[in-house]
């Protein structure tokens, strides 16, 4: 399993209502169901994806979030999870807020842009990185809108998001020391449980 | 091979008709005695009856909904794509029933029926009817079945609707409701175009104010009319220029020339009315369009659709498809918000088709995986 994701079930509340933004092929639900006994939404709109997570007897609805969330009321969810998705969406800023309005607790994960290779890829070479995490060229990627775990906290800070936990994954499955210490430059994938 | 020997339908189908003397009362106030209700049913009922699907028709369906009724009928039933072993539903797995709703014209009591209390036929004294008479038709049937829980009840266009209805009326005995190209209630345009179909029959003079039947006259033309007008609004424009674009079926547009030009489109559509009219009864037509237009799921939850769906129970799959315009993809999305707001769990795809409407009947394939996989998920529950 993706290491962000093992992170984020820890903070998942039994028997909770859990709405996934990009749910994916519904992997991840489909594990919080099993794990933590919740009831899930999963938002997705690859069509693939869509019919996988179906598969798993899951409740998928066709949406994207790009066009708005105004459809689910205030509060209809304990968490709102958003799982290595912040980096595509138009308007990350306004996602959080409606996280936020949504659940209770929002939990986000994100490929942290401010990792030591993708600083000295463009160092180096001066170009955007590619790399098998970020495989993508700058022209055509769905990764619209990268950040560091910096520019996270500032955004968190600006908006008055508490941060209730953060975690950081690095390269390998190792304890990530180097990461805990310096998550800017070595964490790989950041992860954040946040609330107002 | 014949075709209902194919491996993947039903194969031979009989319809059972269900006689039922105890008084119905209907949602316009009057009563129904002594009624039939004409239906059939596919694949085996499991010891539990835990497997019992509903399958509810649309403006112009009826209960043959699967396989075939003799060795040499060469038209299975409506929705042969979707019912039958191995399909969506499986009939390996589920015990399928379909009804033809009363009003209708294949069997249960309608228009074209004698009405005991005069031994004439109903005509249009037939009383005006709502989908959640049908409902209780569905719910008679049930009982008779000893059907106590559907494991889903389905419907597409009309019949999503009484599958909503369902939902909401009867919320303990169903666990899924899946509703296909539907709406919470017909727009201004849907009851317009509605309105144009039943002028059509009304303004033939064979329609005789609706008692053709004794009168000896059958209006088809106005039936074929009126059919037309609905078929155009099934297909979507996209769909009609793939189908037959600008094509002429007969003469020829080259000047010098002054041959009886007729286009594809026409000459289908002339095709598709004139088959109609003798196989559908007018009275029934407009029966059914009055009930589609009156149709207002949220009418008595404060027009609310998210009060009317907090009465319901099941989990609810929704679909919609891009290019149907008559139950557009908007509406269907009205539900699900609904839904959603009422914290019901919701599964909703749209599906990219060019078919109009009429696609929630067609194979399109990723219609055809996403209700797979869901209605394995209703098995497995």
């Amino acid at each position: 399993m993706r290491l962000d994701l093992a992170h984020i079930q820890r903070w998942i509340t039994p028997g909770s209502r859990v709405l996934d933004l990009g749910c994916g092929d519904g992997e991840f639900l489909e594990l919080l169901r099993r794990e933590r006994q919740v009831v899930g939404t999963g938002l997705e709109i690859d069509e693939q994806n869509i019919t996988s997570a179906v598969g798993r007897g899951l409740n998928i609805v066709q949406q994207n979030m790009d066009e708005g969330l105004g459809n689910f009321p205030d509060g209809s969810f304990d968490t709102v999870v958003m799982a290595l998705a912040l980096q595509a969406v138009h308007f990350p800023d306004r996602i959080l807020d409606e996280m936020l309005r949504i659940g209770a607790e929002g939990i986000v994960t994100f490929p942290n842009f401010g990792h030591w290779s993708c600083r000295l890829h463009l160092l180096s070479r001066g170009r955007m990185p590619v790399s098998r995490f970020m495989p993508y060229n700058w022209y055509d990627t769905p990764n619209i809108h990268f950040c560091t775990v910096r520019d996270f906290e500032c955004l968190c800070e600006e908006k008055g998001i508490q941060i209730l936990a953060r975690e950081m994954v690095g390269n390998t499955q190792r304890k990530p020391l180097l990461a805990r210490f310096w998550p800017n430059l070595f964490s790989v994938t950041a992860v954040y449980h946040i609330s107002r | 091979m014949s075709a209902y020997k194919s491996p993947d339908s039903v194969g031979l189908v009989e319809p059972q008709t269900l006689h039922v003397t105890a008084p119905l009362a209907l949602a316009c106030g009057r009563e129904l005695h002594d009624y039939d209700l004409v239906y059939e049913t596919y694949g085996e009922l499991n010891a539990q009856r835990s497997n019992a699907v509903l399958i509810c028709h649309a403006l112009s369906g009826n209960h043959h909904a699967a396989g075939y009724h003799s060795e040499e009928d060469k038209k299975p039933g409506w929705w042969e794509e979707c019912i039958g072993p191995g399909k969506p539903i499986d009939t390996n797995r589920f015990f399928v029933v379909s009804m033809n709703n009363i009003g209708g014209c294949h069997g249960s009591t309608g228009p074209s029926s004698i009405n005991p209390d005069s031994g004439k036929p109903w005509g249009p004294d037939f009383p005006l009817l709502r989908a959640r008479d049908w409902v209780n038709c569905q719910a008679l049937l049930a009982d008779t079945l000893h059907i106590a829980c559907w494991a889903a009840v389905v419907g597409g266009s009309l019949g999503g609707m009484q599958a909503m209805r369902w939902s909401l009326e009867y919320p303990e005995r169903l666990k899924h409701c899946i509703v296909i190209a539907a709406a919470m209630k017909l727009s201004a345009q849907n009851i317009a175009f509605n309105e144009i179909a039943r002028q059509a029959i009304q303004a033939d003079p064979d329609f005789a104010e609706g008692n053709y039947l004794q009168q000896g006259t059958l209006p088809a033309k106005g039936l074929a009319l009126a059919r037309m007008v609905g078929h155009i609004t099934y297909l979507s424009d996209d769909a009609m220029a793939a189908k037959f674009g600008r094509d002429l079926s007969s003469g020829s547009l080259e000047q010098g020339n002054d041959d009886e030009i007729e286009f594809q489109v026409e000459r289908y559509l002339r095709y598709q009315g004139g088959r109609f009219s003798t196989t559908f009864d007018a009275n029934t037509y407009i029966l059914m369009t009055r009930a589609l237009d009156y149709f207002d799921l949220a009418r008595e939850y404060n027009n609310d659709p998210v009060e009317a769906f907090s009465h319901a129970q099941c989990n609810f799959l929704v679909f919609s498809f891009s290019s149907d315009w008559r139950f557009s993809p908007d509406r269907s999305r009205e539900i699900v918000d609904a839904l959603i707001a009422a914290g019901r769990p919701v599964t909703y795809a749209n599906i990219d088709a060019d078919e109009g409407h009429d696609a929630f009947l067609m194979p399109i394939p990723r219609y055809i995986d996403v209700f797979r996989a869901y209605m394995s998920r209703v098995g497995d529950s």
